[in-house]
């Protein structure tokens, strides 16, 4: 199988392997390079499950799929000792618009989320995990499902494992295309042949998850991460190696994934903290010569940021969210001055209405409500009234619907409008049908974030 | 449970820990709006209505979804759960028709009463609303699905309570819609409850559609006469007729439930069938008179027969059947006015054919369990019953216990009928096959508990065990098992032995018993609506063709040549008596060839009356409308006709002067026989157990469909256009067609020495092999009788 590496720009070798290595999918070439030694040390010395949570704690590990919970607390809460089936599932959904990090995981380096989800089978006693890939992961999937053929020949998957009397099985699962099937909830329905619909909780899954058993669900990032942690750079359980490599509250290195208006977009595999500007730089900077007019730092629904705060911020978690966004799953949406910014909202809200499941009442009504009123005013025939109303209807979905696609929706309209208001005004402002053929140059240029932010 | 304490809105709460808020604040009258949630259903928390403030959450919260904790502090009417509340309700309004000025659902809707409160008067919603077409799912549920909120209760209810998915929530987003899927109806004989779950006019009642405003509505309360529980009913008029029936929440009997037999039964009432004015038959033509002339005539026409008998035979030649839908007093005038003139033939039982262990009876058909304990059994054996049909609140408690408490239900049916709940075991067992499933279930039990099987259960019993868990399930559950006699069991030929080899069962593992009988048949055993020991029970008076010699009868409420087993018997017999007075609320064809005197009845909404269920639970009706036209309470006419024959003791005013009459005192619910007897050879002599089966003969099975069963329903319009309500069909089993050579839609003769019907074959894998269904209640098949034996030919 021939995979095209070109995708990672820049790797670290924990989750994302470099481009020196030869044929990194394979279990020959993963293991040269360290792999299966922490599953099988782990296996040999039944290293008890409390260690190996501690070591992820020390490690400032936290879940890369969006939401940024510690992994090792995670794990934690998983009833090890209770009777009866216990589930580990890695999200490897990948639908954020802007994300394309566990693609490249899946692809290049299956063994590492192999061996992290069956040492998190151990750690948390689940002997059955489930990898949910999206629909559209064919690839991905024939590697995978490669990649399991060989562990389980070489005895790191299957019915007692390498003689330790510790079973795990593994099996992919393909989703269907729904972006509201990353969120974890809704995963697990459409795991067991429901409707994706998010459950409400309480009951979280590591009490009532799949099939009403304890279920422990992390993303993809998360899982293969494990591995490398674990090794500690030559010294076992050296966590304190991947946390030293990030900065405080986030350890290690992160994927993020640039796409957008710049020279070279892909995956970027960076210790957290670095600052923005040097992940731009890495990335060949804006496209074109043109200037940076703004950023969305962790996949469409965070809040976006104006060149003038993303240029001060460090890819990690708190300083993104001093700076009003977040890490998010790492998808950094590059934005040139040329940008039109209502008509990028438009469609960041035509998205969610799209994806919205339809369960709870405010996003079911409220995001086909916002993406009309945001259709409207982008054609010319918006209000000011108009801007108010939107912004009070994003107000009214935030934080009352059952899953957090209702957040995801409110977010970015809140954040274009409070950076990018003046250009929502200036089309509602425009004469009818006027102002389209501008092709929105008029709303970069009177644009003051502008005004200090050079592209790099 | 530990107890906790709560604050609402300042006040302090106790509560159990880890229940939902809503529960605490409904029970505290603490108001909180709310669409999704209702106490019968699971929790969806997808309306998001409910959202309260809670210090030190994060961000509103559902009360419906949010367990308690000690110490929780909540406030339901604060700034920020009004603004979460207002804000539910503007999302929920903006692609809300607000059609209500021509919905049926105004005036008592949930979504119009809470907008009063949380909606604003001016919309911002400058959009095009969302509009859906309204499938036809069928002639009980009308549709408008535009005015859908999506809270899903009326899916919840299929897939939870019903037991029956027929609604869900295909799509997503804006574009997801409560539909049937592939264009289906809806027919689970509950489904009318999914409209007074719907919280807004989505689910409307069809015949009920713009019949009335529901504020110009007056409720009176009922009881259904349909069942053997004595479903509480509001029967709501407007300008003295009926226009709608809904249930009253009774946690004993129906909870917040109505069987569409119920709920649409009144369609009857007001139907064009109604018999309005006493008529009379001069020669050959009827013709409609004034009540002293019908009554003058009637009397004149049984004193005749009378007159005829001599000395002991007086009255001998008199016999009177009613419906066992009628009320207390309605059999205990018949029975009294038909024994004051020295006859003992009366009767309710028409459905019946063995009577031999009338000696032996207990009181009344009773369930030995209280009809609140049917969700809390360990195991239950159905003997001959589809309760789904015949008891379909019961039904709905059995699957709440199956799910919920694991109850193990096992059946002994001729058709593995379609249960909304799971069956451990379902033995397929027609005719004799029946008798010897149940006979070996007991020489299972015995062999258990070591107990000695009595000889008569033990030669009928099958040496090849069969189905094993029955039995055990039985002995396990102890008295917490239950033996239900089902409809179909009382209409076996051997119905006393069913009912024996099931109480040897009960007294051997301590297991309740339970008869259920239909309708108020328990208040006909109790008003002596049965014969005495020189009387002729129902099958006798109509049996054999007219031989049993009666000259006279007095029906009341009933059509015997559809309400019986045997029509083709009952109607020679009829045909065949000088005089037969029908006391009834509706008209039929064939009544008017066999009757000479028709006397219109008020329905049932239109008499008082007590019914009495299979608890013992004795409970008044009253009238909720006068009776159409011309129509009297039937205790009135039968009191009028006592007077009119000059009997004694007809004297009373009031019902309830006929109520006092009536011994009411002791009403012990048990159904035991007095002395265990068992009849292992059949009355009429036809060996019912075909233990080698000739190539060309099959046993029919015989069941009234639910909406046949009674003359009421049978002019009820909507019910009658259900799934449940097919036209009449000879069912065969797959592999007994193909070995006949017949295929499914062949037109087939179905004939025994009694006759034949000639209906569409419908081939049915649920049925019992070397068996063919025909169904009674149908004029089209009453010519095969009662006979057991039956070929099918194919018609070319």
């Amino acid at each position: 199988m021939e995979i095209e590496f070109n995708t990672v720009r820049k790797a670290y070798n924990v989750c994302l392997p470099d481009s020196s290595r030869d044929q990194p999918w394979t279990l020959k070439s993963y293991q040269a390079n360290g792999g299966y030694q922490a599953l099988e040390k782990i296996l040999r010395e039944k290293t008890p499950a409390s260690e190996i949570i501690e070591a992820l704690k020390a490690s400032n590990l936290r879940g890369r799929g969006g939401a940024g919970f510690p992994v090792g607390v995670k794990w934690s809460f998983m009833p090890r000792d209770a009777d009866g089936q216990k589930y580990v599932i890695c999200n490897s959904d990948e639908g954020e618009p802007g994300t394309c990090k566990d693609r490249d995981i899946l692809r290049l380096n299956p063994h590492a989320l192999i061996e992290g989800m069956t040492i998190g089978g151990y750690v948390m006693g689940a002997t059955v995990g489930y990898n949910y890939m999206r629909g559209e992961f064919w690839q991905p999937y024939e590697v995978m499902e490669r990649a399991m053929k060989e562990a389980r020949q070489a005895g790191y998957l299957g019915h007692n494992l390498l003689d330790s009397g510790f079973d795990f099985n593994l099996y992919s699962h393909l989703g269907a295309g729904a972006y509201i099937c990353g969120e974890e909830t809704a995963l697990l329905n459409s795991l067991e042949g429901l409707k994706g619909e998010p459950r409400f909780k309480p009951p979280f899954p590591a009490t009532f998850g799949l099939y009403g058993k304890p279920t422990t669900i992390n993303n993809t990032e998360s899982f293969a991460s494990v591995p490398a942690i674990l090794r500690g750079n030559g010294k076992w359980m050296n966590s304190q190696w991947f946390k030293d490599l990030g900065v405080e509250n986030s350890g290690g290195v992160k994927v993020f994934s640039v796409t957008g208006h710049v020279k070279l977009p892909g995956n970027y595999e960076i210790k957290m903290g670095t600052p923005f500007s040097e992940l731009l730089k890495m990335a060949g900077g804006v496209w074109k010569g043109r200037k940076l007019k703004a950023v969305i730092p962790g996949g469409s629904s965070v809040p976006v940021m104006p060149a003038i705060n993303i240029m001060k911020a460090n890819m990690d978690y708190d300083s993104l969210q001093q700076n009003g966004s977040a890490v998010g799953a790492g998808s950094v949406i590059i934005m040139d001055e040329t940008t039109d910014m209502v008509k990028v909202l438009e469609r960041i809200s035509c998205f969610y209405f799209e994806e919205s499941c339809g369960q709870c009442t405010p996003c079911r009504e409220g995001t086909g409500w916002l993406y009309r009123i945001i259709r409207r005013i982008n054609n010319g025939h918006g209000t000011m009234a108009d801007l108010d109303t939107l912004l009070d209807v994003a107000n009214r979905i935030e934080g009352r619907t059952i899953c957090a696609l209702g957040d995801a929706a409110a977010w970015p309209v809140q954040s274009f409008l409070k950076h990018f208001g003046h250009e929502f005004e200036a089309k509602v402002m425009a004469m009818d049908g006027l102002y389209a053929a501008s092709a929105g140059r008029a709303g970069a240029a009177a644009n003051p974030a502008n005004a200090t932010a050079d592209s790099a | 449970m530990t107890t906790v304490t709560i604050e609402v809105d300042g006040k302090s709460l106790p509560a159990q820990a880890g229940e939902m808020l809503i529960c605490v604040t409904d029970r505290n009258d603490i108001y909180i709006p709310r669409f999704c949630y209702h106490e019968k259903l699971s929790i969806a928390a997808n309306c998001r209505m409910c959202l309260v403030e809670v210090e030190n959450a994060p961000k509103p919260m559902p009360a419906c979804a949010t367990p308690v904790m000690d110490g929780m502090k909540v406030f339901t009417r604060s700034k920020y759960a009004q603004t979460a509340q207002q804000g539910t309700m503007e999302f929920l309004l903006i692609n809300h028709p607000l059609d209500c000025p021509v919905c049926d659902q105004g005036g008592e809707c949930p979504l119009q009463d809470q907008a009063m409160d949380y909606g604003s008067d001016d919309s911002r919603f400058l959009e095009k609303k969302r509009s859906l077409p309204s499938h036809d799912i069928g002639p009980l549920i009308a549709t408008e699905m535009t005015r859908c909120i999506h809270c899903t209760r009326c899916v919840r209810f299929g897939e939870e309570v019903a037991g029956v998915v027929e609604l869900g929530a295909p799509g997503r987003g804006e574009h997801m819609q409560i539909g049937t899927f592939l264009n289906r109806s809806i027919d689970s004989e509950v489904s009318g409850n999914m409209i007074d779950l719907c919280p807004v006019g989505a689910l409307t009642s069809k015949p009920y559609r713009f019949a009335a405003r529901s504020w110009e509505l007056q409720n009176h309360p009922g009881i259904s006469p349909h069942d053997c529980l004595g479903t509480n009913i509001n029967i709501q008029t407007l300008r003295d007729q009926v226009e709608r029936v809904l249930p009253i929440d009774n946690p004993e009997i129906n909870q917040c439930w109505l069987a569409d037999r119920d709920r649409y039964s009144y369609e009857a009432v007001n139907s064009e069938q109604r018999l309005t004015q006493p008529m009379i038959k001069d020669g050959r033509k009827w013709r409609e008179v004034d009540w002293e002339t019908a009554i003058n005539h009637a009397t004149a026409g049984i004193t005749t027969v009378l007159n005829s008998g001599s000395g002991n035979d007086i009255g001998k030649g008199i016999g009177g059947l009613a419906a066992a839908s009628s009320t207390l007093e309605e059999f205990y005038l018949l029975q009294k006015l038909i024994r004051n003139m020295g006859s003992d033939n009366v009767d309710h039982r028409l459905q019946q054919c063995d009577f031999r262990d009338d000696n032996i009876a207990p009181r009344f058909p009773a369930s030995e369990i209280q009809i609140q304990h049917y969700n809390n059994l360990a195991a239950v054996l159905l003997v001959g019953s589809n309760i789904r049909k015949e008891q379909p609140l019961l039904a709905l408690r059995l699957r709440d216990g199956c799910n919920k408490k694991g109850t193990k239900i096992s059946a002994i049916n001729p058709v593995d009928f379609d249960f909304n709940f799971d069956t451990v075991e379902s033995d397929v067992a027609a005719g004799g096959q029946m008798v010897r499933s149940l006979a070996t279930q007991a020489a299972h039990v015995a062999q258990i508990k070591s107990a000695e099987l009595p000889f008569d259960i033990k030669k009928i019993a099958d040496s090849n065990p069969g189905f094993e868990q029955t039995a055990n399930n039985l002995v396990a559950a102890g008295e917490n098992g239950l033996i239900i006699i089902g409809a179909l069991a009382q209409q076996h030929t051997d119905a006393s032995l069913l009912k024996a080899i099931s109480q040897w069962i009960c007294d051997t593992t301590g297991c309740k018993l339970a008869v259920l009988g239909c309708a108020n048949s328990a208040a006909g055993w109790i008003a002596q609506c049965v014969p005495g020991d020189n009387g002729m029970n129902a099958g006798q008076m109509l049996g054999q063709n007219g031989s049993a010699g009666l000259r006279c009868f007095i029906l009341l409420g009933t059509e015997p040549e559809l309400d019986s087993i045997d029509g083709k018997s009952a109607l020679a017999t009829l045909n065949k008596a000088e005089f037969v007075v029908q006391i009834s609320a509706f008209k039929s064809a064939s009544v008017m060839k066999y009757a000479d005197v028709l006397l219109p009845m008020a329905a049932f909404t239109e008499s008082a009356g007590t019914y009495i269920n299979c608890e013992g639970r004795i409970q008044n009706a009253k009238v909720a409308v006068t009776p159409k036209g011309e129509a009297r309470p039937g205790w009135k006419i039968l009191r009028v006709m006592g007077n009119f024959l000059e009997l004694n003791g007809f004297e009373q005013i009031t019902i309830d002067d006929v109520t006092e009459e009536i011994n009411l005192t002791d009403i012990t619910p048990s159904c035991r026989l007095v002395e265990l007897q068992f009849h292992p050879t059949l009355s009429s002599g036809e060996k019912s157990t075909p233990d080698l089966m000739e190539s060309d003969s099959l046993i029919r099975v015989v069941d009234m469909p639910m909406y046949r069963a009674e003359v009421t329903l049978r002019h009820a319009r909507a019910l009658q256009q259900t799934a449940d309500n097919p036209p009449p069909a000879a069912g065969l089993n797959p592999a007994t067609a193909s070995r006949l050579q017949l295929n499914d839609g062949n037109r087939v003769k179905v004939q025994n020495q009694s006759g034949s019907a000639t209906l569409e074959l419908r081939t049915n894998d649920r049925l019992a092999e070397n068996c063919v269904y025909v169904p009674a209640g149908f004029m089209e098949t009453t010519d095969l009788g009662r006979h057991v034996r039956v070929t099918v030919k194919k018609i070319e």
